[in-house]
C-alpha cells in the first residue's frame, strides 16, 4: 500500500488538489439553481473574505502605482503642458454659453414635465447623491470584466449601487471592501440591465457577451429598431435610475444561438475600455435635489426672460402684429387702430372682431390692419358690382417705375388699364 | 569546497529559487496582469501568471509542487475576477502538473521548445476554462472562440520567450 502511494504520489496530489477545488466550487454556486448568475451577484460572507484577502493583497500595489502616476500626470499638466490652456479656455467659455442657452431652451421642457409627472402620480427617480471613484485596476482577464475603486465601505459605497460616468452607464457595484470596491461591468457576461429604446419605446435587456460587447438579445425581429437609435435605462431593473444613457444601436442581426430571438449590439455611450473615473450613486430620491431644483429655477427664469425677449423682437419685426397693452403702431395708423379697438371694446355680442353681422363665435378680437389689402374684410366689393370676366379690382401689378404700391391702394380703372398696356 | 555530482538528466535540470523571488515573482505577474489592462486594454489577452505557472513548474520538474504553485496562482486570480474561486485554481493546478512532468521530457532551455510549452499549455488553459465554464458552472453564456484563443495563444508565446529569459536570471542550481 506504501509502495502504491510512493510511486502514485504526484498523480494523488493533483486529484485531491483538483477535487477539493471541485467541491469548494460546488459550494460557492449554489444559487444559480434560484436562477440568479451567481458571477453577477455579491459573494457570500465566507467567499467575500477569501476574495478581501486577495484584493488586500494585490490593491495597495495597485493604488501606490495609480497615485504615483496620477501625481505625474498632474504636475505635468498643472506646471508644464500649458500650451493649449488659454485656447482651451475660450473654447470651454463657449461651451458653457452654448449650454446655458440650451439649458434654458429645456427647462421649460422639463418645468411641463414634471408638471404632468406630478398630475399623473408618477414616481421620478432622481440622483440624489454621487461619490467619484477612481480606477485603480482590473481584474486581468478578458474574461471577467472587472474593474476595482479606490472607493469602498468607509466612503458610502454599497454593493449594486449604480455606478455612471457624464457619458452614460458604466455598470454596477459588486463586492465592496472597506478601502476598495468591485465594479462589474454591463460588458461582462453575468450583468444585466433593463433598457428601452428611446424612439420606438420597446424595453429590452441589456447583457454582456463572451467577446465583451453589449447586446440586448430578448427582442424578435423588428422594422421599429433601426441602428443608430439611443438606448437609455427603463428604470425596471431596481437598480439603475430611469433615463440614463446606456448607448446606441450599432447593428442588428439575427442570433443564431438564441432562434428567434436577434443580436441588437449597443455602442455604449461611455467607453468602458478607458474608464479612469466614474461616478457612484449611493442615492436616489424621488424629489429633485435642492441643489437641482435650484438651477432648475434659474433655467426657468432664464427660458422666461429668453421667450419674452423673443416675442418683443418679433413685435418690432412685424408691424402688422400690435400690443395691445402698449397701443400698438404710433401715429394716424395708431390713431385709427385705437379708435377701431375702442369700437370694438363696445361690442355687443353679435359682433366679434370689430366686423358687423359676424355672429360671436367666442373668438378673440382681430385688431385692426395697419396695411389693408384685397384679404382685408371689406376691401373687396361686392358681387352685385362685379362683372363677369372683368379683372379683379384690387389685382396687385408692378408699377411703371419699378416699385411696388401696397396692394389695395390703387384705383380699379388705372389697374384695369396697366393691365391692358402690358398685355 | 564541496563536489556536486549528477547521475540524471533531471538532477542536471532541476533548479530552485530563492524564497522570495517563488512568492514575489508570480505577485509582480498578478499586480502587472491587473494594471496594464487598465492602460493598454488589449493586454487583457495576456495570461503572465500562466506563463510564470509554466516557468517555476519546468524549472523545478517537481510535479508536487508545481501543482501547488499552479493552484495558488489560479486561486489569486480567481479572487481578483468575479469568477468563483477555483475556476483558474483547477486549470493552473493542472497546467503546473502536466509543465513539471513535460520537463522530464524535454530540453526546456531550448527556446523553441519553450515556444511549444507556452502556446500549447495556453491553448489547453483555454480549453480547461471553458470546460469548468460550461460543464462544471453550467454557464451557458461561455463560448470556445478558436481564433480568439489561437491569438492569445500566439501573444502569450511572444511574452513568455523573453520573460524566460529574464527569469532564468534567478535559477539556482540544487
Amino acid at each position: 500500500m506504501d509502495s502504491f502511494f510512493a510511486r502514485y504520489k504526484n498523480v494523488l496530489v493533483l486529484i485531491v488538489i483538483v477535487l477539493l477545488q471541485v467541491v469548494a466550487l460546488a459550494v460557492q454556486v449554489p444559487r444559480s439553481g434560484e436562477g440568479t448568475l451567481p458571477a453577477g451577484s455579491p459573494d457570500g460572507p465566507r467567499i467575500t473574505m477569501l476574495r478581501r484577502w486577495t484584493v488586500a493583497l494585490v490593491t495597495p500595489v495597485e493604488r501606490l502605482v495609480h497615485a504615483t502616476s496620477l501625481h505625474t500626470r498632474n504636475t505635468w499638466e498643472s506646471y508644464v503642458y500649458l500650451r493649449g490652456a488659454r485656447k482651451q479656455n475660450e473654447q470651454l467659455k463657449q461651451e458653457v454659453a452654448q449650454l446655458r442657452e440650451e439649458q434654458a431652451a429645456f427647462a421649460e421642457d422639463a418645468a411641463q414635465g414634471r408638471r404632468l409627472e406630478a398630475l399623473l402620480k408618477f414616481q421620478q427617480q432622481y440622483i440624489a447623491h454621487t461619490v467619484a471613484a477612481q480606477v485603480i485596476g482590473t481584474s486581468g482577464s478578458d474574461r471577467s470584466h472587472v474593474l476595482y475603486l479606490d472607493k469602498g465601505w468607509g466612503d458610502g459605497l454599497r454593493p449594486d449601487q449604480p455606478v455612471i460616468t457624464p457619458y452614460g452607464v458604466v455598470g454596477k457595484l459588486r463586492d465592496v471592501f472597506p478601502h476598495t470596491s468591485q465594479l462589474l461591468l454591463i460588458s461582462d457576461t453575468s450583468s444585466g440591465a433593463g433598457v428601452i429604446l428611446e424612439s420606438s419605446r420597446i424595453r429590452g435587456i441589456v447583457r454582456g457577451t463572451v467577446t465583451g460587447q453589449v447586446e440586448i438579445n430578448n427582442l424578435t425581429e423588428d422594422s421599429r429598431i433601426k441602428p443608430g437609435e439611443t438606448v437609455i435605462t427603463s428604470g425596471g431593473d431596481q437598480v439603475f435610475p430611469r433615463g440614463l444613457p446606456v448607448g446606441t444601436i450599432e447593428s442588428i442581426a439575427p442570433d443564431p444561438q438564441h432562434q428567434p430571438y436577434t443580436a441588437i449590439v449597443i455602442k455604449p455611450a461611455a467607453d468602458l475600455t478607458r474608464l479612469e473615473e466614474v461616478l457612484v450613486i449611493t442615492k436616489i430620491s424621488a424629489a429633485l435635489p435642492p441643489a437641482a431644483q435650484a438651477d432648475a429655477a434659474q433655467a426657468e427664469t432664464t427660458a422666461t426672460d429668453e421667450t419674452r425677449r423673443a416675442a418683443d423682437l418679433l413685435a418690432e419685426k412685424l408691424p402688422s402684429v400690435q400690443d395691445e397693452t402698449n397701443g400698438g403702431a404710433t401715429g394716424a395708423q395708431g390713431a385709427a387702430a385705437k379708435a377701431a379697438n375702442g369700437a370694438a371694446a363696445d361690442l355687443s355680442p353679435g359682433q366679434i372682431g370689430g366686423l358687423p353681422g359676424v355672429p360671436y363665435s367666442g373668438l378673440p378680437k382681430v385688431p385692426p390692419p395697419v396695411h389693408p389689402d384685397r384679404y382685408t374684410p371689406g376691401a373687396t366689393p361686392p358681387a352685385t358690382e362685379l362683372k363677369p370676366g372683368a379683372a379683379a379690382a384690387p389685382r396687385a401689378a408692378a408699377a411703371p417705375g419699378g416699385s411696388a404700391q401696397p396692394q389695395g391702394t390703387r384705383p380699379a380703372g388705372s389697374q384695369t388699364g396697366q393691365d391692358q398696356k402690358t398685355q | 569546497m564541496a563536489e556536486h555530482s549528477y547521475t540524471s538528466r533531471r538532477e542536471l535540470d532541476q533548479y530552485a529559487f530563492r524564497p522570495a523571488v517563488t512568492v514575489l515573482a508570480p505577485l509582480l505577474c498578478i499586480v502587472l496582469q491587473a494594471m496594464l489592462p487598465k492602460t493598454f486594454p488589449k493586454f487583457a489577452l495576456l495570461d503572465l501568471p500562466l506563463i510564470a505557472t509554466i516557468f517555476f513548474a519546468v524549472a523545478r520538474r517537481n510535479p508536487i509542487s508545481g501543482t501547488i504553485t499552479g493552484t495558488v496562482i489560479g486561486l489569486l486570480q480567481d479572487g481578483l475576477t468575479n469568477h468563483p474561486f477555483g475556476v483558474n485554481g483547477i486549470a493552473k493546478g493542472i497546467i503546473g502538473y502536466i509543465a513539471a512532468s513535460i520537463g522530464f521530457a524535454v530540453d526546456v532551455d531550448n527556446t523553441m521548445n519553450r515556444a511549444l510549452l507556452n502556446f500549447g499549455f495556453c491553448l489547453l488553459q483555454s480549453g480547461l476554462l471553458y470546460l469548468i465554464s460550461r460543464r462544471l458552472l453550467g454557464d451557458v453564456t461561455v463560448h470556445l472562440q478558436p481564433v480568439h484563443e489561437l491569438i492569445r495563444a500566439v501573444a502569450n508565446t511572444v511574452v513568455a520567450i523573453p520573460m524566460f529569459f529574464v527569469l532564468d536570471r534567478f535559477k539556482l542550481r540544487e
